[in-house]
């Protein structure tokens, strides 16, 4: 289904072909984008009304919402690209609360001169991954900054999901005696991101993570699990996720470095920028929390997705350090919550 | 992964942990210089592993820590200048001058921008030939080879928008400042590995002999680490006092003698300030006069105020080993990363930085 889809693609743009500011205008070159790109790409028959507002069925379930902001430099890297990112990110930002998506918008703000080749690979690619995470974009927007004001294209994604489970699933849930499990390797979104846009280059290409998380999540309820809590692994890492967690429920993580599972490529890249891939990010990673009984379960069908997915530490009652990390020697040491991006260090 | 994994492994890290427990007979204090050594230490916790009476203090060879406000607020001020293309290695960015850090800079709408190596800059200079590019070369004598080769490039090739400006310090003058104070408590140091890498052993030998402290040079994992405390416990207990390679994986003892080349044909020896520490004499470099030409410190008249540093920043007594990150009463409550009174806090390497960061 995915591989025909460019062929469906109506608007052969020519190479020379770029977004001016008209295409923002609210006038016939602005519709035409609408025509010749967007709507065939995202047809549905909500989006067909052409309405000012998008009217959806009323769920039986309470719902969910959620909005993303994507503004990643280069547009099209590794493993992925910002179309791929923009429904990944709002999709599983959705099924973390253990909701089934359904409904999306998307907003683009494009930057004048921004090549219409780009632009519509960015949207089959978003349609691809839209039609595989089963969800309708059913509203958008576009507007055009001049030349030197965006990055060629930002895209907002909100996105509207219908709980499927009763008990909450959320960091309140978290109990003192769960175990945390994760989800697969860690590191490659943000690695393969710095080494394109800084030109490093190492031995062999590291791809992003950048994926729906619907099939693993989807596995997991179906399994009838005691979900205490999901939680996807994206700017800040691992690191950022649980100490997030840990503040929000009171409570205490221990971590056991040595079942955190990094790929040689990835622990290489991080050895050699002085980063701790701990708090690299990530686009296609989650954590979960249960109750530890129902660990070995859990587990069993995380590695039908990601053979490396790993059982990596527990929760405990609030104590002194919110997150530690255990290591080889049985020495301990706090995970630290950082205050903002990690900078590479000088030697 | 190789050359890793075997410096991490735990059967070899417990093996040389019983030997330095059946080794000490009493307490010692030993220095680690390099900052890189002090973040694993305190990562790894070699530290909680170490008989109770071995007490490891962190040594000043963290070069973002030592690097003068005055010389911070030099470089803010040239990223404000329109036409300057402002370029540093990631964490300079953050460590606080008397008007704010880099990154304050570049939201001012200076031009500051992140490189991995002095070389991109050159890069980038040719790319903007209308513009002013200036590298912030700051480092220990690891890095002086490839700011002495940047600039050499520059010269050969004729790029002329191209400077640097230089905060380059070195190890020994330092260790020599350290040892020469009455407050001094240091018996024994582990050399900084990748120091040595450039430099060999031979500037320790009269440290060593002066100072009656064995001087061992030390790599930085776990491993490693344990090898060059062994090794130094062990002449402190048999009262010797000798430079020692334990790193032999990457050091020879002559060093690289074709990177000090380099350097040497680019740089001379100066007097050179050291945050929290004051003036040392001959302790860095400068660029010689026949490379005047890519000084920023010449080719740009200075704007930067003077200096006005904080009374409550402890850094200066921590980066010569009086104290413990967090004996400072300002560590953690009023100095954090997120608002570093002292560079030592901002750095990947600095000594309370690894503390708040492992250590809470």
């Amino acid at each position: 289904m995915d591989a025909d889809f460019a062929s469906q693609c109506p608007a052969p743009w020519a190479s020379s072909d770029t977004v001016t500011l008209a295409h923002g205008g609210g006038g016939s070159l602005g519709q035409r984008l609408l025509d010749r790109l967007f709507r065939p790409h995202f047809s549905n028959p909500v989006l067909a009304t052409a309405h000012d507002a998008s009217v959806l069925p009323n769920p039986a379930a309470a719902i969910a919402v959620s909005t993303d902001s994507f503004v990643v430099r280069p547009l099209e890297f590794p493993g992925g690209d910002i179309g791929h990112l923009a429904i990944c990110g709002t999709v599983n930002d959705l099924l973390m609360a253990g909701a089934r998506p359904r409904w999306l918008s998307a907003a683009f703000i494009l930057e004048e001169g921004l090549p219409m080749t780009t632009l519509a690979r960015v949207v089959a690619s978003m349609a691809r991954t839209a039609r595989r995470a089963g969800v309708e974009i059913v509203t958008g927007d576009t507007k055009v900054v001049d030349r030197g004001h965006g990055d060629g294209i930002y895209i907002n994604t909100t996105g509207i999901g219908v709980l499927t489970s009763q008990a909450p699933i959320a960091p309140s849930s978290v109990q003192p005696g769960d175990a945390i499990l994760l989800s697969g390797d860690l590191g490659r979104h943000g690695v393969a991101i710095l080494s394109v846009r800084e030109g490093l280059k190492f031995e062999s290409t590291i791809e992003s993570d950048c994926d729906l998380l619907l099939e693993p999540v989807e596995a997991l309820l179906r399994a009838g699990l005691d979900i205490h809590c999901l939680r996807d692994l994206t700017r800040g890492g691992l690191g950022a996720a649980l100490h997030e967690i840990a503040a929000t429920r009171q409570v205490s993580i221990d971590i056991d470095s040595e079942a955190v599972p990094v790929c040689e490529a990835v622990r290489g890249a991080c050895e050699v920028l002085g980063l701790d891939p701990l708090h690299v990010a990530n686009e296609g990673r989650f954590v979960l929390f249960l109750p530890a009984t129902q660990a070995g379960e859990a587990l069993r069908i995380l590695r039908q997705f990601r053979a490396e997915a790993s059982r990596i530490g527990s929760v405990r009652p609030l104590a002194t350090v919110p997150v530690s990390l255990r290591n080889a020697y049985g020495t301990t040491r706090v995970l630290p919550y950082l205050s903002g991006e990690q900078l590479p260090r000088i030697c | 992964m190789k050359h890793l994994d075997e410096y991490r492994d735990a059967t070899s890290v417990r093996r040389l942990v019983s030997a330095i427990q059946r080794l000490v007979t009493r307490p010692w204090t030993i220095m680690e210089i390099c900052g890189g050594q002090t973040h694993a230490i305190v990562r790894f916790g070699i530290d909680q592993m170490l008989p109770a009476g071995i007490t490891l203090i962190h040594g000043p060879g963290c070069p973002v820590c030592v690097t003068p406000v005055s010389m911070i607020d030099r470089a803010i001020a040239l990223a404000g200048r329109p036409e300057v293309i402002l370029c540093s290695y990631g964490d300079m960015l953050r460590v606080p001058g008397s008007q704010g850090d880099l990154f304050s800079a570049k939201a001012r709408g200076g031009d500051v921008r992140m490189v991995y190596s002095p070389l991109d800059c050159l890069a980038i200079a040719k790319k903007h030939a209308d513009r002013q590019v200036v590298f912030f070369a700051v480092g220990f004598e690891t890095t002086a080879p490839v700011h002495a080769l940047a600039v050499r490039r520059a010269r050969d090739e004729g790029v002329e928008n191209f400077s640097l400006l230089v905060s380059q310090v070195l190890v020994p003058p330092a260790i020599e400042a350290l040892l020469s104070s009455p407050h001094s408590k240091v018996q024994g140091f582990l050399a900084a590995g990748h120091v040595c890498t450039v430099m060999g052993l031979s500037e320790y030998l009269p440290l060593a002999r002066r100072f009656r402290v064995p001087m061992v040079v030390t790599g930085f994992e776990p491993v490693d680490l344990l090898r060059g405390l062994l090794a130094c416990l062990q002449q402190l207990e048999s009262g010797r006092a000798e430079v020692e390679n334990a790193y032999e994986r990457a050091v020879r003892e002559d060093g690289n003698p074709s990177a000090r080349q380099w350097m040497e044909k680019v740089f001379c020896v100066t007097d050179r300030e050291w945050r929290g520490i004051g003036c040392i004499p001959a302790s860095g470099y400068r660029l010689r006069d026949e490379f005047a030409a890519w000084d920023a410190e010449r080719r740009f008249p200075s704007t930067a105020r003077s200096e006005t540093l904080t009374t409550e920043c402890w850094s200066g007594r921590v980066l010569q080993g009086l104290c413990k990150p967090v004996e400072c009463p300002a560590f953690a409550t009023r100095c954090t990363p997120d608002h570093p009174l002292g560079a030592t806090m901002v750095s990947a390497e600095g000594a309370c930085a690894a503390y708040y960061r492992y250590r809470r």
